[in-house]
């Protein structure tokens, strides 16, 4: 163990030394930072004047000392970790303190010339040095109890707190301290009146014209599609389990594609239909020779749009649900004498109760967290994660007023995840035993299998429709007006002058990044999820609730507010990324990771635990555990979770909206922008190549890594 | 192979608390090398903690560990020289036989050419050479047992740990694999602690066997010991099938107890001093039916059953209901008949409230 700690020691005083300290504006493999003055290495810089980075260096060089004057095992490792522990403390406050731009700690308190001068945000080398602390002092944690600790899970357990902390954490905690600044400084008194405005929490509309504050308006919306999306998943699920209906697998592929739809396309498809321009309403407006109205905009579109987003969500639980109730209980009932309404109502409903408010609280969440759909839409009714956009980006820039309106938002999606938790967490009326079960579901009774049919096909039909529309959409000239074929849309934007072989179409930039991004993001989500899962399911450790609960807690935070965030904490030192392609990495790992673990703890929870400890008595540590034994084996929850962050990564766009820069666009937030700049077609062409592009993405996932089938994802999905 | 060095189990003091549940209570025992001690006892008394307590799978609450003379209360499973053969077998479904014998020696980093030798010399030792490249799939459910054991023991544990080991044969397998595993364990000289909540499997394979209850060891010693002299009446009825009945001692006078029961007085061998009440132990075999008014106890044949070489009754009778094997002659009694039970005072035994 003696030999990793100096590794890592080595590793950082390298660093230390040769690497830039902090970011430097060409970035590190342009060598310009070695000769200019402003990024030098933290060695250079601290002769050069900048004291407050020695005792990092010190640091290192003390623990690196103390490995051979120290003879006592356990001894060494206390002052090791001691020492480690100190230098990231010290690097982390001089970092908050001495800063060049943006807010910092101590400002009235610290002053002088050197520190007002402040310094960039940290780079290469900083970040390495930080690593190499980390897991010095983790490696000595597992050294320094009783007995012999496992340096590689204490390891990694503490870099994902490292990274949760600064990724997650850092930044929501900066929208609070947001939330109350005012001019010239922090006011309480001055937070709660703003916080409680008519703006965000009125309820006029109850009781007249006027409309009610975002909040209530985001409510109300989310309470309607939680309710629509779970009648609606429920009616799918039935007639998928219990009836014998022929296009199952249609419904299926219904049911898988709006998960590789980005998100303001199927609004984009309800203007073209329902629009003041769109197809349906021409043709009502002929008909009945109605008034062509915006009603679409409003209200009405954002909840229709969410409804067609969401319903495979809750489709995706609700099977599950509805398969998870024995068929032996049901025969149980009939048995009894009870008829297949009774059996429904008495016996295979109040089962599936806890799923039920599953996916309506599934459903809740995504319609607070939506932004996509009430973006293209919802002009005429505000809704909180919009609002929070335009604070941001709208003519009169307001981060505090984004700051509350994130508050408020995470308010409801938070109290809406903890009262998941709190409610649902322990109770299960799962009747699946593991035994295999033989018998038959009951079928359902002929009115409620008329109902649902009446509730899911239209549905579905529309559903069918809105996709013909994208498809449609995107060959016609100008929709509404000229509906002449034609390739234009797909040449503007992916055009290329096959004489020179120049890319011309308008959309090849935004598009190859996109595709790198999330080529790069994929694999890192898949692997911090997986691993947090390995710990939660594998490993018993001191906090591991709460170490649960903040892995899952992201997945509570809509994207708006992460953007917001983001760009908040990272905008200024010590952590510089705006700007930058890493940003959008780390933005998508850990927006996503919530959805890794998920697929994790539920592939691994179907590896026998005794193949684990048979690796471990038979003599391998756990890192060889997990390389020989848990990875050869979890190839499918591999391959979903690459999958899935491979295709949010490509379809997200509330928290991105914030973080993409004119060098690295990514394909989401161009087509919002065609969309505001009313170029429907392109938008729609650029949309249909996504698709399509994830579509062969998926395929040669499968491909290269297994020959399991899209089920997989699904089962992930079911499992959020 | 070479011959492994045999080690010794040693607890003391040892605790272990799940939260507030306490799954083991102050646990002393001490088990000698190169025996083979089986852990039995009810589900939940305790027995496969003790187990995963001894291969470093849970660490003790309180008390300390040894294992060879080593302090190892610390240590986790990998750095304890210590095997098991898991219940389910636990084999790595992705490896051939071969990789899944010699895995213990890939991770320690034994030259490849000795680790494939003495993977091989393992599955001969369990009758599986040749078996090497198929997968545990592609083998029967005792096969796939005896490469558990294999794996287990190529290793040279100091301890060979079998947890539950037969339950997912089918019962003619059983008896066959368990004298294999007795087999190699003598022949090897292994240590070896064995889990199992069937007595018979039990009596069968140790040296001496642990009985623990709630928590608790309820007594150790020899197969032929438990069931001669059972401290308890949890142990009488637990190893062999037993009918208890409150008595009444007398006096006990050179390893002779009288007893007084159901009016009658009885000379019951006795080796330990109890007085006023306690509990008769009669097994079925030692009870005899008889035609009504001989002397015993009287009663009446509530069940009848036969079993082809022999016969059980469930007699009700002012005593308790009484459970009876005997063999089959003659004319047996049915359902209803009025019997009396005479009891071979011989074979009874004697233990407190």
């Amino acid at each position: 163990m003696r030999n990793t700690v100096l590794l890592w020691l080595a590793l950082g005083l390298v660093s230390f030394c040769v690497l830039p300290w902090h970011m430097t504006d060409r970035g590190i493999t342009d060598l310009a930072w070695a000769t200019d003055d402003i990024a030098s290495t933290g060695l250079f810089a601290t002769v050069a004047g900048q004291w407050w980075l020695a005792p990092t260096g010190l640091a290192l060089v003390l623990a690196f000392v103390l490995q051979f004057a120290v003879k006592a095992p356990v001894r060494r490792a206390k002052l090791t970790l001691a020492t480690a522990l100190a230098g990231l403390f010290w690097m982390a406050l001089q970092g908050l303190i001495i800063v060049r731009a943006g807010p910092r700690l101590f400002e009235t308190v610290l002053t002088g010339e050197v520190i007002s001068a402040g310094q960039a945000g940290m780079g290469a080398g900083a970040g390495l040095c930080a690593l190499a602390l980390l897991f010095v002092a983790t490696v000595s944690l597992s050294q320094s109890g009783k007995g012999q600790g496992d340096a590689f899970v204490v390891s990694t357990i503490g870099l994902i707190v490292a990274l949760v902390g600064i990724f997650v954490f850092f930044p929501v905690m900066h929208i609070l301290v947001r939330a109350f600044q005012v001019d010239g400084g922090y006011s309480l008194t001055e937070f709660f009146p703003r916080f409680f405005s008519s703006d965000i929490w009125g309820l006029a509309c109850l009781f007249g014209d006027r409309s009610c504050g975002v909040a209530i308006n985001s409510l109300f919306l989310a309470v309607m599609t939680g309710a629509g999306t779970t009648i609606l998943g429920l009616a799918f699920a039935l007639i998928f389990t219990r009836t014998n209906f022929r296009a199952k697998r249609l419904l299926r592929v219904l049911t898988v594609l709006p998960i590789i739809t980005p998100p303001f396309v199927i609004g984009l498809a309800l203007i073209l239909l329902f629009g003041r321009a769109g197809t349906v309403t021409e043709f009502v407006a002929d008909l009945f020779g109605l008034e062509q109205t915006r009603w679409v905009y409003g209200f009405w579109g954002v909840y229709f749009a969410q409804l067609l987003s969401f319903t495979p969500i809750a489709f995706l639980v609700l099977i599950g649900v509805v398969q998870g109730v024995s068929p032996s209980m049901e025969e149980a009932s009939q048995t009894l004498d009870a008829d297949r309404w009774q059996t429904f109502r008495y016996v295979s409903l109040p089962l599936m109760r806890p799923g039920l408010a599953n996916a309506f609280l599934l459903g809740f969440i995504e319609s607070l967290a939506d932004f996509g759909n009430p973006l293209v839409l919802g002009s005429g009714y505000s809704v909180l994660s919009t609002e929070i956009f335009f604070a941001i980006v709208g003519a009169v820039a307001d981060p505090a007023k984004a700051a509350i309106l994130a508050i408020a938002l995470l308010t409801l999606t938070l109290s809406a995840f903890l009262l998941q938790r709190m409610w649902l967490g322990k109770k299960s009326y799962a009747t699946i035993t593991g035994k295999a079960d033989s018998g038959q579901n009951a079928s359902l009774n002929p009115a409620l299998k008329t109902l649902c049919y009446a509730i899911a096909l239209p549905w579905a039909a529309l559903t069918l429709i809105v996709y013909s529309m994208i498809i449609f959409g995107s060959f016609v000239k100008l929709w509404g007006y000229d509906h002449s074929f034609t390739f234009t849309h797909y040449i503007r934007a992916f055009g290329i002058d096959l004489s020179s072989g120049r890319l011309t179409g308008v959309a090849w930039d935004s598009y190859f990044t996109t595709l790198t991004i999330s080529s790069i993001a994929a694999p890192l989500t898949a692997l911090v999820g997986l691993s947090t899962a390995y710990l939660l399911v594998r490993q018993k450790f001191f906090g591991k609730d709460a170490f649960e609960f903040s892995t899952m807690l992201s997945f509570a935070i809509p994207g708006t507010v992460i953007g917001v965030s983001y760009i908040m904490a990272f905008n200024f030192p010590p952590i510089e990324l705006t700007g930058t392609s890493i940003i959008l990495i780390i933005v998508f790992v850990f927006r996503n990771m919530p959805v890794g673990v998920r697929g994790g703890i539920a592939a691994m929870s179907q590896l026998d635990k005794s193949l684990d400890e048979a690796s471990i008595t038979l003599g391998a540590n756990s890192f060889q555990t997990v390389r020989k034994v848990i990875l050869p084996l979890m190839g499918p929850a591999i391959l979903a979770a690459l999958t899935y962050s491979f295709v949010r990564a490509i379809t997200s766009v509330s928290a991105v909206i914030f973080l993409v820069s004119a060098k690295h666009n990514m394909a989401t937030s161009f087509i919002v922008g065609r969309v505001e700049n009313g170029e429907f077609g392109l938008a729609i062409a650029y949309s249909a190549v996504l698709i399509i592009t994830m579509l062969a993405a998926i395929l040669l996932l499968q491909l290269l890594v297994g020959n399991r089938r899209l089920r997989r994802a699904d089962r992930v999905q079911q499992s959020v | 192979m070479t011959q492994t060095q045999p080690g010794s189990v040693q607890f003391t003091g040892v605790v272990k608390k799940y939260g507030d549940v306490t799954a083991l209570k102050k646990l002393d025992l001490m088990i000698e090398p190169g025996k083979l001690v089986t852990l039995l006892g009810p589900s939940g008394c305790g027995k496969t903690t003790t187990l995963r307590l001894i291969a470093g799978l849970e660490m003790a609450t309180d008390g300390t560990i040894h294992i060879g003379g080593q302090d190892v209360t610390h240590l986790t499973a990998t750095y304890r020289k210590v095997s098991m053969v898991f219940q389910s077998y636990a084999l790595f479904p992705h490896m051939t036989v071969r990789e899944n014998v010699a895995y213990g020696l890939t991770v320690k980093a034994v030259p490849k050419a000795e680790a494939a030798q003495r993977a091989e010399a393992g599955l001969e030792l369990v009758g599986l050479a040749g078996y090497g490249e198929r997968l545990p799939s592609e083998l029967s459910g005792g096969q796939q047992q005896r490469v558990a054991v294999a794996r287990a023991i190529v290793l040279e544990p100091e301890v060979l740990l079998l947890d539950e080991p037969l339950s997912n044969l089918d019962a003619k397998l059983r008896r066959h694999v368990r004298e294999e595993i007795r087999q190699i364990q003598q022949r090897l000289g292994l240590t070896a602690v064995y889990v199992t909540h069937d007595q018979e499997e039990a009596m069968a394979v140790s040296d001496d066997i642990i009985v623990m209850n709630n928590a608790e060891i309820a007594q150790i010693g020899t197969p032929a010991a438990l069931y001669e002299t059972p401290s308890s009446s949890f142990i009488a009825d637990f190893i062999g099938d037993a009918n208890l009945a409150d008595c009444d001692v007398l006096e006990v006078e050179d390893g002779m107890a009288k007893v007084v029961l159901n009016g009658n007085t009885y000379s019951v061998p006795s080796h330990r001093p109890l007085s006023g009440a306690a509990r008769i132990v009669l097994r079925p075999h030692a009870l005899k039916l008889m035609s009504p008014q001989s002397a015993g106890v009287q009663g009446e044949v509530t069940y009848a059953a036969y079993l082809g070489k022999e016969m059980q009754y469930t007699v009700e009778t002012n005593i308790g209901s009484l459970f009876v094997i005997s063999p089959v002659s003659g004319q047996p009694f049915a359902q209803g008949d009025a019997v009396s039970v005479a009891i071979d005072q011989d074979q009874a035994r004697l233990v407190s409230q």
